[in-house]
């Protein structure tokens, strides 16, 4: 199985967030909960259903991640700009207040 | 101007309020997003790739000075300080959050603007002839039956869940200016031989995976019996329409299936029954709404402009912007300007709050104090005096609004795109920046001539690439992103869809391609008076087959 990651939107501002190890959200893909196995997965998604159902994030699913030294890659173009923002308008996207 | 009723701005208020409400509900948990997904949709508010996004409505594309101030204020205070203004002549604000929407919607309703009926299956914003009302070729002005529509579709209650969206477009004169025969109603305005003012009635045209033309229903339909016909049209729609399958609910699909003759028999049967009642409009009617629209005070002068020769002889760079970007008016010594939104390597569509302010602020000074926003994603001042021509390109090219592009290959119509849509497969706007800083070079693009080119970042084609001279279809491969092209589409009275030239291309090489495209039709065609779609329809897509695969 290829690891995974969970992301969602959040309520508030519509941004993107990662569901973190400790129960959290997180808008940074580095502090992501990583899962390697099925079960993992299993544990992380139901995590994310319960704050989905409880109205503080919306629409959480999985996706691919290449682990790494300075943390999870997004595998494929959708991801990836999910996680840094807009390719244009760096100057006034998201990235310019978040990273 | 258009203007509300009083039913409208009552209507409006309130739900605004009730908004604030559901947003408040969902915000303490007591709504789920499911309950609360389609109360926001109702209200123009999309959940993108990475925020919020607000859908406004602008009239069939008009605006006074004052709303697009509105519309600044809105950008500047409460998104990112810019906006981005669609094909459908709307705009939408990128980064709104859901707390401050409600009072984005109180600002918008205090200039009489909303953005109800701007998603969801019902009749959405008229596209319009930008130029109506000053367009010289203009058999009536098409605004007036834009906002009897308007009127007409704005909450009905049976067509508020139709199997798909919606949406009519109304041209002015037999030349197309509104892209009617892609739309799932086109209208086009005509005199009959008794010389009636009337509709040629277009239906079934659209894009998406399965691009149709809109097949002629009625040659001419009289003016007064436009809300009855539509009518018509829209009940056989909501009857027979598919609601099975949403790739086959568009009423583009009804009318080829069932036939265009029989489509057009159920709505002549329909609207046998209809066509007398209430909807039927006294010419009394058409004259209140006429009057909304009374030219503004112009001047009696002559046609003639020595002043305006004089500059242009003496700035070459205000002399192109002529060329390109101004039109015939159709009284004499005004003309009709466009404010490219298209800077070379910018963002097709983008205006920042400034910008708007800028164009706001010449509108007062020169233009009546009006706008409109336009099918090719830019704006328009539409009553200038030519003598103050001058006055207004210096004013845009401070505002970084004078690029002399309109309709030149850098006119770019691009969607939003995998930078932000939740639906995209591939980036649109990256691709339109490389293209038009490859063809930046304003003497070129003249020498090129006027070509359209199109980019959606899927196949819900939003971008109407299907309808562009040279098409370009973002397409996701195994997580990257490829291009494909389609060449020979066209969007105005001679409208075709493009056919697809090959294998699609990696983001590296197709601006090679567009521009070896260009290359086959500079060397191919007769003369610099053809332009690119007539020596595409003269040769065929095999030269540029040739040419694009040859080293493949």
């Amino acid at each position: 199985m290829p690891h995974t990651a969970i992301t969602a939107n959040r309520l508030l501002d519509g941004f993107v967030i990662y569901l973190t190890a400790v129960g959290g959200w997180s808008e940074s893909l580095a502090d992501a909960a990583i899962a390697a196995t099925e079960a993992e997965l299993d544990a992380l998604q139901a995590a994310a259903e319960r704050d989905a159902r409880a109205g503080r994030v919306i629409g959480p699913y999985a996706f691919d991640v290449q682990p790494g030294a300075d943390g999870p890659v997004p595998l494929g173009q959708r991801e990836t700009l999910r996680t840094l923002g807009p390719s244009v308008r760096t100057d006034l996207g998201y990235q310019a207040t978040r990273r | 101007m258009y203007r509300y009723d009083e039913f409208d701005r009552t209507f409006v208020t309130q739900r605004v309020e009730q908004f604030r409400e559901q947003v408040a509900r969902r915000v303490s948990g007591e709504l789920s997003e499911d309950e609360f997904k389609p109360l926001r949709l109702t209200n123009g508010l999309y959940l993108q790739l990475h925020a919020y996004m607000l859908r406004v409505a602008i009239p069939y594309g008009t605006l006074s000075s004052r709303q697009l101030r509105r519309l600044a204020f809105i950008a500047r205070r409460y998104d990112r300080g810019y906006g981005h203004f669609t094909t459908r002549q709307n705009i939408q604000f990128n980064w709104p959050t859901l707390g401050e929407v409600p009072d984005i919607l109180a600002e918008l309703a205090e200039v009489e603007m909303h953005a109800i009926q701007t998603s969801g299956n019902c009749i959405r914003n008229t596209t319009a002839d930008a130029t109506a009302g000053v367009a010289a070729d203009e058999i009536a002005d098409s605004r007036i039956y834009c906002e009897l529509i308007r009127q007409w579709s704005t909450l009905h209650p049976e067509f508020s869940f139709l199997p798909r969206k919606f949406k009519v477009a109304v041209t002015g004169s037999g030349r197309d200016r509104a892209v009617t025969a892609a739309h799932d109603i086109g209208l086009r305005l005509k005199r009959d031989a008794d010389g009636r003012t009337g509709f040629e009635v277009l239906v079934g045209g659209g894009q998406g995976r399965t691009p149709i033309l809109a097949v002629t229903i009625r040659e001419f339909l009289p003016a007064e019996h436009l809300l009855s016909y539509l009518e018509a049209v829209l009940r056989v729609y909501n009857q027979l329409g598919r609601r099975d399958n949403i790739y086959k609910a568009r009423i583009k699909i009804l009318v080829r299936e069932t036939g265009t003759a029989e489509f057009a028999r159920l709505v002549e049967d329909e609207w046998a029954h209809i066509r007398d009642g209430d909807l039927a409009l006294p010419e009394g009617e058409i004259a209140r709404i006429r009057d909304y629209f009374a030219p503004p005070p112009h001047e009696a002068l002559d046609d003639a402009c020595p002043e305006l020769d004089a500059q242009r002889a003496a700035n070459r760079a205000f002399d192109a912007w002529v060329r390109s970007n101004v039109e015939a008016h159709k009284r004499p010594g005004y003309a009709v300007a466009t404010v490219s939104l298209k800077p070379h390597g910018g963002i097709p569509g983008d205006a920042s709050a400034d910008q708007m302010e800028a164009v706001a602020d010449l509108a007062d000074a020169f233009g009546f104090s009006e706008i409109r926003v336009t099918y090719k994603q830019n704006l328009l001042l539409p009553d200038l005096r030519k003598r103050d021509l001058f006055a207004v390109w210096r004013g845009l090219t401070e505002a970084g609004l004078a690029t002399a592009n309109s309709h030149r290959l850098s006119d770019i119509i691009a969607c939003p795109g995998l930078d932000y849509c939740n639906l995209a497969n591939a980036r649109s706007i990256p691709i339109a920046q490389m293209i038009s800083t490859r063809f930046a070079d304003l003497e070129r693009e003249q020498e090129i001539g006027n070509v359209t080119v199109n980019i959606s970042g899927c196949i819900n084609a939003c971008a109407h690439h299907h309808v562009a001279n040279i098409g370009i279809l973002g397409v996701d491969k195994k997580g990257k992103e490829f291009y494909q092209v389609t060449l020979g589409g066209a969007a105005d009275e001679t409208a075709a869809i493009g056919d697809i030239v090959g294998p699609a291309f990696d983001e590296d090489a197709i601006v090679g391609a567009v521009e070896t495209v260009v290359d086959v039709y500079l060397a191919e065609r007769r003369d610099a008076a053809e332009p690119f779609i007539d020596t595409y329809r003269r040769i065929g897509i095999k030269p540029f087959k040739e040419k694009l695969y040859a080293a493949r």
